[in-house]
């Protein structure tokens, strides 16, 4: 078969052969991995479930229980332990960050690539629709959605969805549309190929890298906003535990009992900062023309 | 130059139209009535569809949006359905204190930013280095109300340098305008870092130290300046970045700006409010990034205006 390759070559091997030299990205995928294990085994991890309001878990004057030998990192306001709360809510983090950046990625994607693919009227309407995403202050959007709908967990991951495409777009709208005018293009087309192919077969291809790092730096920005609408009041509804909504049910005890915002504000900065220092040696490693930074 | 400018301001037009109209449309869907705020839970029915008849809030959709945006090219943003103030009047007597704060957090992000990130580039390799750059992911990573509630604890409860909170001297501002900073200024430092990286391989750089002048003197002179003013002409982006964080940083804080404005106005449905000051921050960003747009070029005469 007579067929040319265009697309870079982007063999997983290599890729990992290059990130693995690199002791942040290392460490960084470490954290994740940690946050997977302590999500998919959280029941076999702690002796108590996220919900159990243990009779032993306030003190005598009804306050949370510092950290100690019986609950690891103290207890909530309702007696309930918090490591066991902190396992369980990696999961609607992990779940938010992946979901709602999933989602973001698909939008950003195909605003991106169509408009900088065929350009012409539509093209320009979809990129003064982004444009005008780009004005609107993000967490006021996100907080009039989320009382829009009653959140719920996937409430929560599709209105953080809609507030978070737009960044992907605009940089594919740009590597599509400079793409879309080199010289093996215009051959295809010459050759006959159908629009779908030359999308399909030779512009995503070339765009892989670029998804692929801002899908990794998009789950970092994903969790903190799910934790900051939690925070809020506005994402994730206890008694489901989320990150962010522990420190929002505890805040007011937080002079006497630091550790219910501590420990999951460690959680939320740790799984943010993982990904951020995964996404951004994928972007050394994958992006050839950002290399030699320093 | 003048046509770019023309043309940037004559979209921006068109983006805050459709800014409006969105925020407008979701206002509209928002199950929660306003009507039964205003009129309380003891209502009577006939009671709640005068207060609706007064508001023009039986009216359909097109109606009231054309009626408020006939308003507002006016100049009017309405009335607040529970204060009986005028949203302007609101606005004006809030956003000065929220100006305030990011006035503080650019220069706590700058401050911050370009020193890690000059740091970093001379000691570049380093262990220095690579904490810095640690720091500034930690930085990025870090949503704001943990740090200010974290800060909160440590500086004010615990060591009581600092008011736990309010508004009124130099001391009430300093935690809030970190906490709103420092994502800025983890972003800046990385930028100040490859920044400076890129200078100091230039020519000149070369030419300064080797006609003698001494290492201080080239890089406060001759470097800092030219790695700086990139970074300088994207402040205005931040106003973006700022719009989110004021909603957080002054719940945490009780700082009394729009931020705390805009989150009251939400938890009360008070629809005017949220449109006041979703199109202020809109505008507020639309202008930012305009302002970006044309310090860049000033900063870098390469770029060439499309």
């Amino acid at each position: 078969m007579a067929f040319v390759e265009t697309a870079p070559v982007l063999l997983p091997l290599s890729v990992w052969q290059r990130l693995k030299k690199r002791k942040l990205a290392l460490f960084g995928m470490t954290l994740i991995f940690l946050t997977l294990f302590g999500a998919i085994c959280a029941p076999y991890l702690t002796p108590y479930g996220p919900n159990d309001q243990m009779f032993d878990g306030l003190t005598l004057q009804g306050a949370p229980m510092a950290p100690g030998a019986q609950f690891a990192l103290g207890t909530d306001l309702l007696g309930r332990d918090l490591l066991t709360r902190i396992l369980y809510g990696a999961r609607t983090s992990l779940i938010i960050g992946l979901v709602a950046n999933g989602v973001a990625l698909i939008i950003g994607t195909f605003v991106g690539v169509t408009a900088g693919y065929f350009g012409g009227f539509w093209g320009s309407v979809l990129m003064r629709f982004t444009d005008l995403m780009m004005a609107f202050p993000a967490l006021l959007l996100a907080i009039c959605l989320a009382a829009i709908f009653q959140p719920s967990l996937w409430i929560v991951a599709l209105v953080i969805a809609t507030v978070n495409w737009v960044q992907t777009a605009r940089v594919l709208y740009a590597e599509t549309a400079s793409l879309s005018e080199r010289e093996f293009i215009a051959a295809e087309r010459t050759l006959g190929a159908s629009n779908i192919r030359i999308l399909f077969r030779h512009i995503l291809p070339h765009l892989t890298p670029t998804i692929i790092v801002w899908g990794t730096l998009g789950i970092s920005t994903t969790v903190l906003l799910e934790a900051t609408l939690s925070f809020l009041g506005v994402g994730v509804q206890p008694p489901t535990p989320s990150w962010g909504n522990i420190i929002f049910e505890n805040q007011t005890y937080f002079q006497a009992a630091p550790w219910l915002v501590f420990f999951p504000g460690v959680a939320i900065v740790t799984l943010a900062l993982a990904f951020n220092l995964v996404g951004d040696a994928l972007r050394d490693v994958l992006d050839p023309t950002q290399r030699g930074r320093g | 130059m003048f046509a770019f400018v023309v043309k940037r301001l004559i979209q921006s037009v068109f983006i805050l139209l459709g800014v409006s109209f969105i925020t407008f449309a979701l206002l509209y869907l928002l199950p929660a009535d306003p009507v039964r705020q205003i009129a309380g839970r003891s209502a009577t029915a006939e009671t709640v569809a005068n207060i609706r008849a007064q508001l023009g809030l039986d009216k359909p959709f097109i109606v009231q949006y054309a009626r408020y945006f006939g308003n507002l090219v006016q100049g009017d943003l309405g009335r607040s359905y529970l204060q009986k103030t005028e949203v302007s009047t609101l606005i004006a007597s809030r956003l000065p204190a929220s100006l305030l704060l990011m006035l503080g957090a650019i220069v706590c992000e700058l401050v911050l930013g370009i020193t890690m990130g000059v740091v970093a580039a001379l000691r570049r390799g380093t262990v220095t280095d690579n904490s810095l750059m640690m720091a500034s992911f930690i930085g990025v990573s870090a949503p704001q109300f943990v740090v200010g509630l974290l800060m909160l604890y440590v500086f004010a409860v615990q060591l009581r340098w600092f008011p736990i909170g309010g508004y009124g001297t130099f001391a009430h501002m300093v935690l809030p305008s970190i906490t709103l900073g420092i994502l800025g200024s983890g972003w800046y430092s990385r930028m100040m870092r490859s920044s400076m990286i890129d200078v100091l391989r230039q020519d000149f750089i070369r030419t300064a130290r080797a006609k003698g002048l001494g290492r201080m003197r080239v890089l406060m002179r001759h470097a800092l300046p030219n790695a700086v003013l990139p970074i300088i002409a994207m402040i205005g982006i931040d106003v973006g970045i700022f719009m989110g964080g004021i909603v957080v940083v002054e719940s945490v804080f009780g700082w009394p700006g729009i931020g705390q404005l805009a989150w009251q106005a939400i938890q009360r449905v008070d629809i005017p409010i949220i449109m006041g000051v979703t199109l202020v921050s809109a505008c507020a960003i639309v202008i930012g990034n305009l302002v970006a747009d044309i310090a860049s070029l000033f900063a870098d005469p390469r770029i060439k205006v499309r």
